[in-house]
């Protein structure tokens, strides 16, 4: 079935591409503009039995079609509204011609309802119905997206927000849903092929020599480091594989111009949901004039952290509130991370006010630690190998401490700690000269179990934890940003047994190619699961090799990230791992099943970025 | 003889990738410790305003449950195991050892899900699933120069042309060449299928026949040769041709994009022909038979379309030469070239 809308609202405002897609007739009521909220009176689904229908909407903008994939009609789907401890069915109607479904993103649900085709069920075919039935175990932030073909690109995405059951700790006097995302016309297919074609194709702010001659912050990058970059077929600039080149940036499904608005009042407490739903951009979050307090991440209370901006992966979510005083209107800006473009909203007490919009901030351009060559000495010494890690949190610094440290992990990283040995007489770290001449691709870095083949154009010779930098190209903005290792959850966590064991999982790819894999091998490869016993606790440990940044997510579970407040880690279904970083979490394998795993930066996953993560033994089958 | 030259320029190229696979260890050693200045930097800014514990204080009110403003309401502080702070951030519990899944974890059935949908429905959408998370067959058309040829006593036309299909590693390959001049039967034809196999990240090997037309009897080749990416981002594409008389030549063509600005780009480029023996129907002599530098500025309005404007020195050398000037041919000369460059 198909509906048609006419946008001539666009029309109005300008050339499309510019004007952003004006789906002001598209979208649901909790997204319109001038909103005063979310209110009980709202048109939103709730209670026990939610009907949602998955169809094509076409759409004209002058003369250009447009095509999305809607839920009930609507860019971005129905916000759903639940309360912890009820029981929720969801009647999903199909009435695309291709087979769909849905994924309850962040929602802890029996395997058979986690909504991925060909691992938690067999996918809702075409005009076909699917009911997913589950106990709503939490509260916080949450979405929904279609996990079939790429139909998320194409609008298949909504907010859910689940009230606690009982009082919630977040106290407020308003609260709004963010929903970031961007939209093309270009058909996903179409994306994929003009990167499989030219790696870099979207990136249209590449350095060049006129650019080295002016100078200026995009372009600061010495002749040598150039000639090094260039040695290695790497592109410091390359941050985002589709940029504003392609997309527009929608805030609850209005683009820049369109501006959507929310209402406050003056001296409110405006709680603010942030939903990353955008197919492949990460997103630097920030509302010039207002500080925000982080209540929430990824749908769980953390300690409140006051942050001037944030950066929020693909498939993350931040509750935070603002308390503005002043009676005017405040410009909220979600640029996307390599700053071709942003998403524009704004709030303010009456419809019709706007803020300046802060200008676009150059380019960032990747570093040497990007690069995974660690952040100087310390990042070569303690990013390789666990064992002389552990080693230097017990203060010792010299080389044999670190030899002792590695043994008690084996023999594979006892040769690690040989070589960052040699590494320490050796490496000239910071000079071009030195980092041109380095393997990029050694494969002794790296376990046995990762293949070293055509999809790894590199290895991080010295990943380090990154947990502490705000995100690529925000090291420097003159305001505070936050990091992981700001989050601490607000109650304690409820496993903390130590891990048992390490499970390491290397972010590999190959921009020119644009593959993109774990362990060096894609999904359609024929992988491995990675296997949990059911209540194990282990550490997974996950390093990025590549240059870019992976918002990585598992399903069915919620991880505690490593970030040094040991009892009180921040809880998250999504981590960003930084380029040349490492990040560690800790999991408690208590959902029985098949869980898919990957990198949320949709064609990523697509490429062959995805792993089935299995917990076994079910005890009796599907619960 | 000679031939070896042209074969050591392939495997020089073949090899380049591996031959810079090599440490440095030159330099000092340099003091071990963790970075400072970032760790340092870090604790400021949270002690000015990120701090975590100051949730406490949030909001500036004493918070009460009475108060609507309260924000959350903070439960004991959680004794943590390492104050993050002191340590430098360090995870408190260090890594437990890398090990392989218990038995346990193996147990059970292969898909969780099969249990309660059947395996004759979960199967095929298991291949689904499978074949869409890294199974993307693609392809690519580049006419990477169509252009005409102007120079001496000559105006006519060229074309350089490839396309690709497949997935990943495996691609079907198809490449053609040819020039002609204006108002003259077309004077040069080649097309390659060629099997393309990827072998590293950046090169592929490829297989196959090319064909030749018009340029005197037409020839049939197998083919070897290596394309790829050459660190500093050249490109390379060289081959080795075996032809249907048993001759022996191979060629190695190289090109580089130098953005002067975003969209403005020259590319200097460099082909070189080289054979075993004379072939004299083909007027080709042994040795380096021809050298073809270019010059190319081109303004990429989008990637696919960019015009471009050159010139071009192409030159025969040797018994090569002699069969140009034995045809009353000029050995070599200059050229200037307008054309477009564009892919889809």
């Amino acid at each position: 079935m198909t509906s048609f809308v006419e946008r001539r609202s666009l029309l109005r405002a300008g050339v499309v591409g510019l004007a952003g897609l004006g789906v002001t007739g598209l979208v649901p009521a909790w997204a319109r503009t001038g909103s005063a909220g979310l209110a009980p009176a709202m048109p939103m689904l709730s209670g026990e039995d939610i009907h949602l229908r998955i169809a094509n909407t076409h759409f004209t903008v002058g003369r250009r079609a447009g095509h999305a994939v809607t839920v009930n009609g609507v860019l971005p789907a129905p916000l759903i509204r639940l309360r912890e401890g009820q029981n929720v069915r969801l009647h999903v109607e199909n009435a695309l011609d291709e087979d769909s479904s849905i994924h309850w993103h962040g929602l802890l649900v029996p395997f058979q309802m986690d909504g991925v085709p060909g691992l938690s069920f067999p996918g809702i075919k075409p005009h076909s119905r699917f009911v997913y039935e589950f106990p709503v175990r939490q509260s916080g932030t949450y979405w929904y997206h279609s996990h079939s073909g790429l139909q998320e690109q194409q609008g298949h995405y909504g907010p859910i927000v689940i009230d606690p059951a009982g009082h919630d700790p977040v106290a407020c006097d308003r609260e709004h849903v963010i929903v970031l995302s961007d939209w093309t016309f270009l058909h996903p297919h179409a994306l994929i092929a003009r990167l499989k074609a030219e790696g870099g194709y979207f990136n249209r702010r590449k350095q060049s020599l006129l650019g080295m001659i002016r100078g200026g912050a995009e372009e600061s990058m010495s002749a040598a480091d150039r000639a090094m970059w260039g040695r290695m077929r790497m592109d410091p600039t390359d941050i985002a594989d589709v940029t504003a080149a392609t997309y527009t940036y929608l805030v609850n499904g209005h683009g820049p111009r369109e501006n959507w608005t929310g209402l406050f009042r003056p001296g409110e407490r405006v709680r603010l949901r942030f939903i990353n739903a955008a197919t492949m951009t990460i997103f630097n979050v920030r509302i010039p004039g207002l500080r925000m307090t982080v209540v929430s991440a990824d749908g769980l209370d953390v300690r409140p952290v006051t942050v001037d901006e944030f950066q929020i992966g693909n498939a993350e979510t931040y509750d935070v509130t603002v308390e503005p005083v002043e009676d005017r209107a405040f410009t909220l800006v979600a640029e996307s991370i390599d700053r071709s473009g942003m998403a524009r909203a704004t709030l303010a007490p009456r419809l019709g006010m706007t803020a300046p919009v802060p200008p676009r901030r150059p380019r960032p351009t990747l570093t040497m630690k990007d690069m995974g060559m660690g952040g100087g000495m310390g990042g070569a010494m303690g990013g390789r190998d666990h064992g002389s890690m552990a080693a230097m949190d017990h203060g010792a610094m010299d080389h044999a401490a670190m030899g002792d440290g590695a043994t008690a992990t084996g023999p594979r990283a006892a040769v690690a700690a040989d070589r960052s040995g040699v590494d320490h007489g050796g490496m000239d770290h910071g000079t071009a000269q030195a980092m041109g001449a380095m393997n990029m691709r050694d494969k002794s870095l790296v376990p046995d179990g990762v293949k070293v083949g055509v999809g790894v154009d590199a290895i991080a010779m010295a990943p380090v934890d990154r947990t502490g930098d705000p995100g690529v190209g925000l090291d420097d903005v003159g305001h505070k940003v936050l990091t992981y290792r700001d989050l601490m959850s607000l109650t304690p966590n409820p496993d903390t047994r130590p891990p048992q064991r390490t499970i390491e999982v290397h972010l590999t790819g190959n921009m020119e190619r644009f593959m993109w894999s774990f362990d060096g091998e894609k999904f359609s490869d024929g992988v491995e699961p990675i296997r949990f016993e059911r209540d194990e606790r282990a550490r997974v440990v996950l390093i990025n090799d590549t240059m870019m940044t992976h918002p990585i997510h598992l399903h069915g579970h919620f991880f505690e990230v490593v970030n040094g407040h040991t009892g009180s880690y921040p809880r998250k279904h999504t981590v960003m791992v930084l380029p040349g970083g490492k990040v560690s979490f800790d999991l408690t394998a208590d959902a029985p099943g098949d869980w898919a795993f990957h990198c949320h930066l949709l064609l990523h996953m697509h490429a062959g970025m995805f792993r089935v993560v299995t917990v076994r033994p079910l005890d009796g089958g599907a619960a | 003889m000679r031939m070896i030259i042209g074969v050591a320029f392939i495997a020089a190229i073949a090899v380049a990738t591996p031959a810079l696979a090599q440490h440095d260890h030159q330099g000092h050693p340099a003091p071990v410790q963790p970075p400072p200045a970032e760790a340092h930097a870090q604790h400021r800014m949270e002690a000015a305003d990120g701090d975590p514990h100051a949730g406490h204080d949030m909001p500036a009110e004493p918070a009460t449950a009475a108060d609507p403003h309260a924000g959350h309401q903070m439960p004991p502080p959680v004794p943590t195991e390492t104050p993050p702070a002191a340590t430098g951030h360090r995870p408190g519990v260090p890594d437990p050892p890398v090990r392989g899944p218990s038995a346990a974890a193996s147990s059970g059935p292969a898909h969780a899900a099969d249990a309660v949908f059947g395996t004759a429905a979960m199967a095929p959408a298991r291949a689904i699933v499978r074949r869409e998370h890294g199974d993307i067959t693609s392809g690519m058309i580049l006419i990477d120069r169509l252009e005409s040829v102007l120079g001496k006593g000559r105006g006519g036309y060229a074309w350089d042309a490839q396309g690709w299909y497949g997935g990943d590693i495996d691609r079907l390959w198809i490449k053609t060449e040819g020039e002609g001049r204006f108002g003259k039967p077309l004077e040069r034809v080649e097309a390659q299928a060629l099997w393309s196999h990827a072998i590293d990240p950046w090169w592929n090997l490829q297989t196959g026949v090319r064909h030749d037309f018009r340029a005197g009897p037409d020839r049939s080749y197998a083919v070897v040769g290596v394309q790829g990416l050459a660190p500093y981002w050249f490109e390379i594409d060289s081959a080795l041709f075996l032809s249907d008389k048993g001759d022996v030549t191979a060629r190695i063509a190289a090109e580089y994009d130098q953005r002067l600005t975003r969209k403005l780009i020259l590319q200097p480029a460099a082909e070189l022909n080289f054979a075993a023996r004379d072939v004299p129907e083909l007027g080709i002599g042994s040795g380096l038979s021809t050298a073809e530098l270019g010059l190319r500025l081109r303004y990429q309005f989008v990637p696919e379309f960019a015009p471009y404007v050159g010139v071009r020195h192409e030159r025969a050398f040797g018994d090569t030469a002699a069969f140009r000037r034995a045809r009353d041919e000029r050995a070599g000369g200059w050229n200037i070239l307008i054309g477009v460059r564009s892919w889809f």
